[in-house]
């Protein structure tokens, strides 16, 4: 079963780590690099991406003549998705179990960040027996 | 089960894709049912070769199976169509083609050369004429191709048959274009050739095995072009970027900026390469583009240490570069230049000038040269206030590292 890990960080002002000292964010850095190798290599990984900065976000609609209209940027935002891990894992506690470990990632001081990662089931195809 | 491939036949097998399909393109002239033959031969080699043994031509071998499917195939559909075409099919297709499989082309060129400049027709966009280099010339499957781009495969696959449909669609000939042409043709080629080395270059996480692997290819294939100066130059700069590789990225995959990098740790063997194919370049006149970035790069490359560098040969040549293209991006590297030489209050002189230019526009680059070249002039406040928005505007993961461990570097000093 393939579950979608969002890692959401709070806003106020753009990337908060950019602040912290500099082993604090190297050690964060090689910590995000080995965690994603470690999913690679156990075979659960489907996909993982950093997002781009909130700062140039833009909320996209179609107009009457079906031409974008976008909206934004939105730099007050209370949380924005940083990046997601995409993972195929035998049952949800094993989902949970990767998580915990995506949030207790080192921050300032090296201590965990405990930051909160929203958890979904991704929709499957249709059963077997129904094709 | 019959026994895997060794490896000098795969390898064999790859270099002789492109000439296999060159060849059956050149005689059934459908590129799409080319393909898909000479992906039938390929697995019926995979098959065959460890069990009969590699055969004496192998290229012939792969060009008549190719063909006889084909053929097959050609001869199915027209016997629905038409009931004359039995008459054709009445002839057995090996011997249809028992004289054809080995002749030499008649025209006696490389049908590779065709291939890549067919694959980088102008109809195709760029990202198309990539995938198609990679699957047709270069001989990489679809999976290696859509690992490498990190896509699903089953996007790539689509992206490589629209391709294949655009080129069927657009009646493009399978042949060189004519000498006026090939000169603008030549330049989507190298282009293409080109991002395919950068892609794998600039990649720094991930998958990065598969990606360098692409960097080798872009190299493999150049090499074939050879002739023009500007190739050579092309060559050239993919030689000396390549040959600092292995310096680039740190234990954790962190990007390590050139003045900092371990010079011990580059390939010779490819500066020297790259060295001597552009020193006998340079006096042969019609100087351009690639060949003035290569220049750059040998300069680099063959400095012992960053602070041994020839920063006024490099400001001569990108002022060359800057005559010969208009390229915010040269602009940006000049002033880095005028900074080593002239200092760096001349080097912000020229970012101010390219302040307005509409192309930069959120572009992080040009705030990633401003924080470089403020905190050379002592101004640290500015520097990492430039480095922080940097950092907010680049969309490349490493990158992003580096200019926020720069910004926090300052802040701590």
């Amino acid at each position: 079963m393939k579950y979608i890990l969002m890692m959401n960080t709070p806003g106020g002002g753009p990337y908060q780590i950019a602040r912290w000292p500099q082993k604090d964010i190297k050690a964060h850095i090689a910590f995000m690099i080995s965690f994603a190798k470690k999913l690679g290599e156990s075979g659960e990984l489907v996909a993982a991406e950093g997002l781009a900065g909130p700062d140039q976000a833009k909320r996209v609609r179609a107009g009457k003549d079906g031409k974008p209209i976008t909206d934004g940027v939105f730099p007050e935002a209370k949380e924005f998705l940083a990046g997601y891990w995409i993972v195929d894992v035998e049952s949800p506690e094993r989902a949970y179990e990767i998580a915990a470990q995506a949030s207790a990632a080192p921050g300032p001081g090296g201590a965990p960040l405990n930051m909160a990662i929203e958890v979904r089931e991704v929709m499957s195809g249709p059963p077997k027996d129904w094709i | 089960m019959p026994p895997p491939l060794d490896a000098t036949a795969e390898h064999l097998l790859r270099d002789l894709v492109p000439l296999v399909l060159g060849a059956v393109i050149r005689r059934f002239g459908d590129f799409a049912a080319s393909e898909d033959a000479v992906q039938e031969a390929l697995i019926a080699a995979a098959t065959r070769w460890p069990r009969d043994g590699v055969p004496e031509n192998p290229r012939a071998w792969l060009i008549q199976v190719a063909s006889r499917r084909i053929a097959d195939h050609l001869r199915s559909e027209s016997a629905r169509r038409d009931r004359e075409a039995i008459v054709v099919s009445l002839v057995p297709p090996e011997e249809q083609l028992a004289l054809a499989a080995d002749d030499a082309n008649p025209t006696g060129r490389d049908d590779t050369l065709d291939l890549l400049f067919m694959c980088c027709h102008p109809v195709l966009s760029t990202s198309s004429a990539i995938a198609l280099t990679l699957r047709a010339v270069g001989g990489l499957t679809t999976f290696e191709i859509a690992k490498a781009f990190l896509v699903p495969e089953a996007t790539m696959a689509q992206r490589i048959s629209r391709a294949k449909q655009s080129i069927k669609a657009s009646g493009v000939p399978f042949e060189m274009p004519l000498a006026e042409e090939r000169a603008a043709r030549l330049g989507a080629v190298m282009h293409v050739l080109y991002l395919i080395f950068s892609e794998g270059y600039t990649a720094t996480t991930g998958p990065e095995l598969h990606r360098s692997d692409l960097s080798g290819e872009a190299l493999r294939l150049t090499r074939m072009l050879h002739g023009d100066s500007e190739v050579a130059g092309l060559l050239s700069l993919m030689l000396l970027t390549d040959a600092r590789r292995a310096a680039r990225t740190g234990p954790s995959g962190e990007l390590i900026p050139l003045d900092q990098q371990d010079r011990a740790r580059w390939d010779r063997g490819a500066i020297e390469e790259g060295v001597a194919l552009i020193s006998a370049t340079l006096p042969r006149g019609s100087i351009g583009p690639y060949q003035l970035q290569a220049a750059i790069a040998a300069v680099h490359d063959e400095a012992p240490s960053a602070k041994d560098t020839d920063w006024a040969q490099i400001l001569g040549l990108y002022g060359l570069l800057q005559r010969i293209s208009d390229n915010p991006m040269v602009t940006l590297n000049h002033a880095i230049a005028m900074a080593m030489v002239h200092g760096p209050a001349s080097g912000i002189e020229r970012l101010d000038a390219l302040a307005g230019d509409p192309r930069l526009e959120g572009n992080h680059r040009l705030d990633a040269v401003r924080a470089h070249l403020l905190e050379r002039a002592g101004d640290r406040q500015g520097a990492i206030t430039h480095y922080r928005r940097a950092a907010e505007r680049t969309t490349s993961t490493s990158e992003r590292s580096y200019l926020m461990t720069q910004a926090a570097r300052l802040s701590e000093t």
